[in-house]
């Protein structure tokens, strides 16, 4: 029972247990590195180690936050959470949180294996996390921007009501401090724990992205791996530039779900970052390590 | 319309069923023996009558989807063709192809030029392969866009008639872009400037069914369910299991009394007695009568009021609390 738990992330995203709650116990590590309270981040114990899933090198946990959470052999792209990125992008790792006072509430009372208000009361207490996205707003080389993040761990990055709220209310405070917007996605795609209540969520964060357009503020969206359902329906293909990290899946359907409706295997690279950019749907792709330089050149172009 | 020789029954139909082959026996003697059997007959009709209110006035959320889904159930171009005159289907989305799973075109709605698009399903089995049973590809949402640009061009009214078990998940769909085409629809909806009335006849799957369904009005017909996953997928990733549909159904609250009471539509449309499927030409009439007056009750307000009214509505939909 508790692994079927386990990887229940893995199943919002559609993947074929490829993940880092299903892959290796090497994940096993890297999670607790992770999921330890962001508060107490710094102190990851040093002597911890870890093991690329995809060319099994292995290095210490600390070497591995010096790559940014890249393999520094093959530059496979770890999944990371919100206050990496933040910290990452941000001038000086300094930002400013804002509306982190929302949080979910089940007001449909659904319960599957696992009672709705069960799930979100064991993420709470497990993390710091409210919800799947986190907003902050601060500086990229001097550009004011409001970034919107997604955290995995937080039932698969999965979109709900407060998603939604905190995607709207981050437009809404963009138009008033003329910001820029990006929003990096992780995400299974819509929580179905939230029922239609999810998937209008949609039609909400595109109506006010229509908002943020007709006050010309740049919005860039940063899909990273996983980037599925909902998101890939809605704002995640919106962007003024749609921009991903290397060897992110990135698809509208699950290559599970694709692959038992078609019957076929699935070509090698299918609905990876590569893939998206050769079908036209990518402005470009960029190494975690070079995204800060570029994002600044970006809004450097979008400002002159 | 099926007549009564040729009708499918769902399994709690099959009282009907039951009640139909008696009144055949009936005729059957009444032809054989010349006794008078109409007094019998006529009780049986009634009794069809009876059990038709019977059985929809306590169905389960998954007896709906299951009715949504009756093969005898009239689709989007059964609609047009019984609310409209002078309809001129237009094909093509100028791109890549023409999806036959998504179809559209202007029409005289009670003399008046609107433009009518909707998934359409087919009627038998190859045409339900050729109709790719409702799921439409990128070209068809992108064909839909077309089409409601062309309304937006003309200023005439877009209707939406929705019924899909969700948008195709093929390889060429990813490679073309589903994700993409469908977030196109939904931003572009939002800020169309002609009224804009979505009706779900049939099956409201996800993001498939909300890429030809953000409006100034959105209804669901009686026997129809509208929600972010199929009962069965849902099943299959939160109780890992195909078998728990019918809980799923119940769980995603996705019937038209649920939607309206959380107030994600604006109305619930009514059906003919038993379902849609006893009878298209009252099914057509009743969606006629309700379209008619929204689309003059709409056509009151600025264009940019509308659009601006539209991003309210969805705006605030969703739930949350601020600790």
């Amino acid at each position: 029972m508790a692994k079927q738990f386990e990887d229940f992330d893995a199943n919002l995203a559609g993947e074929e247990g490829k993940t880092e709650e299903t892959k290796t116990s090497w994940f096993k590590r890297i999670k607790k590195g992770i999921n330890t309270k962001t508060s107490e981040k710094k102190e990851t114990p040093e002597g911890l180690w870890a093991k690329c899933p995809e060319c099994n090198y292995i290095c210490t946990v600390t070497e591995l936050r010096e790559h940014l959470f890249v393999c520094p052999k093959c530059s496979y792209h770890h999944r990371i959470s919100s206050q990496e990125y933040f910290e990452l992008l941000y001038d000086n790792g300094q930002f400013t949180e804002l509306f982190d006072n929302i949080r979910s509430k089940d007001f449909l009372e659904f319960t599957d294996l696992k009672p709705y208000k069960k799930r979100l009361e064991d993420i709470w207490s497990k993390t710091d996390l409210k919800d799947s996205m986190r907003v902050a707003t601060g500086t990229i080389y001097g550009h004011g921007i409001v970034i919107a993040c997604m955290d995995f761990e937080f039932i698969g990055g999965s979109l709900g009501s407060v998603m939604g709220e905190k995607f709207s209310r981050a437009v809404d405070y963009c138009i008033a401090h003329k910001q820029a917007y990006m929003v990096i996605s992780k995400s299974g795609g819509a929580r179905m724990m939230e029922s239609a209540f999810s998937l209008m969520q949609l039609a909400k964060t595109s109506g006010k992205l229509s908002q943020l357009s007709d006050a010309k503020l740049p919005y860039i969206s940063l899909l990273t791996d996983p980037t599925f359902g909902g998101i890939s329906a809605s704002f995640g293909m919106l962007g003024d530039l749609n921009i991903a990290e290397p060897g992110a899946l990135i698809g509208f359907a699950g290559p599970r779900v694709i692959k038992e409706t078609i019957k076929k295997d699935l070509p090698e690279g299918f609905q990876r970052s590569e893939f998206i950019l050769e079908h036209g749907f990518l402005d470009f792709i960029v190494p975690r390590k070079g995204l800060k330089d570029k994002l600044g050149v970006v809004l450097g172009h979008f400002k002159s | 319309m099926p007549t009564n020789a040729n009708r499918q029954f769902l399994d709690f139909e099959k009282p009907i069923k039951d009640l139909i082959e008696e009144i055949e026996h009936a005729k059957h003697r009444q032809e054989k023996t010349k006794i008078d059997m109409s007094d019998v007959i006529q009780r049986l009709d009634q009794s069809i009558l009876d059990k038709r209110k019977e059985i929809t006035r306590s169905l389960s959320s998954w007896q709906r989807v299951q009715l949504s889904r009756h093969p005898d159930r009239p689709y989007t171009l059964k609609y047009i063709e019984k609310m409209t005159t002078n309809f001129v289907e237009l094909y093509g989305d100028r791109n890549v192809k023409d999806d036959k799973a998504m179809v559209g075109g202007f029409a005289s709605l009670d003399g008046e030029t609107v433009m009518i698009i909707g998934q359409q399903k087919g009627i038998n089995t190859k045409m339900r392969q050729l109709r790719n049973f409702g799921m439409a590809n990128p070209e068809g949402y992108r064909k839909a866009l077309r089409l409601m640009r062309l309304a937006e061009k003309f200023n005439k009214p877009v209707i939406t008639l929705i019924d899909t078990p969700g948008a195709f998940p093929g390889l060429e769909a990813e490679e073309r872009g589903q994700g993409e085409a469908i977030a196109r629809n939904i931003y572009e909806m939002v800020r169309l400037k002609v009224p804009v009335i979505c009706v779900i006849i049939g099956e409201g799957a996800s993001g498939g069914a909300l890429g030809i369904g953000v409006g100034d009005k959105v209804f669901m017909m009686e026997n129809t369910w509208y929600t972010v996953i199929s009962p069965e997928s849902c099943s299959s990733i939160l109780w890992r299991s195909w078998d728990k549909k019918e809980v799923a159904a119940e769980q995603l609250r996705l019937t038209a009394d649920k939607m309206l009471g959380f107030g994600l539509i604006d109305g619930i449309i009514p059906e003919p007695t038993g379902g849609a499927h006893w009878d298209y030409n009252e099914s057509a009439r009743i969606l006629k009568d309700y379209l008619v007056p929204v689309i003059k009750e709409l056509k009151l307000t600025a264009p940019e009021q509308r659009t601006n009214n539209r991003i309210e509505k969805f705006g605030k939909m969703g739930f949350w609390e601020e600790v």
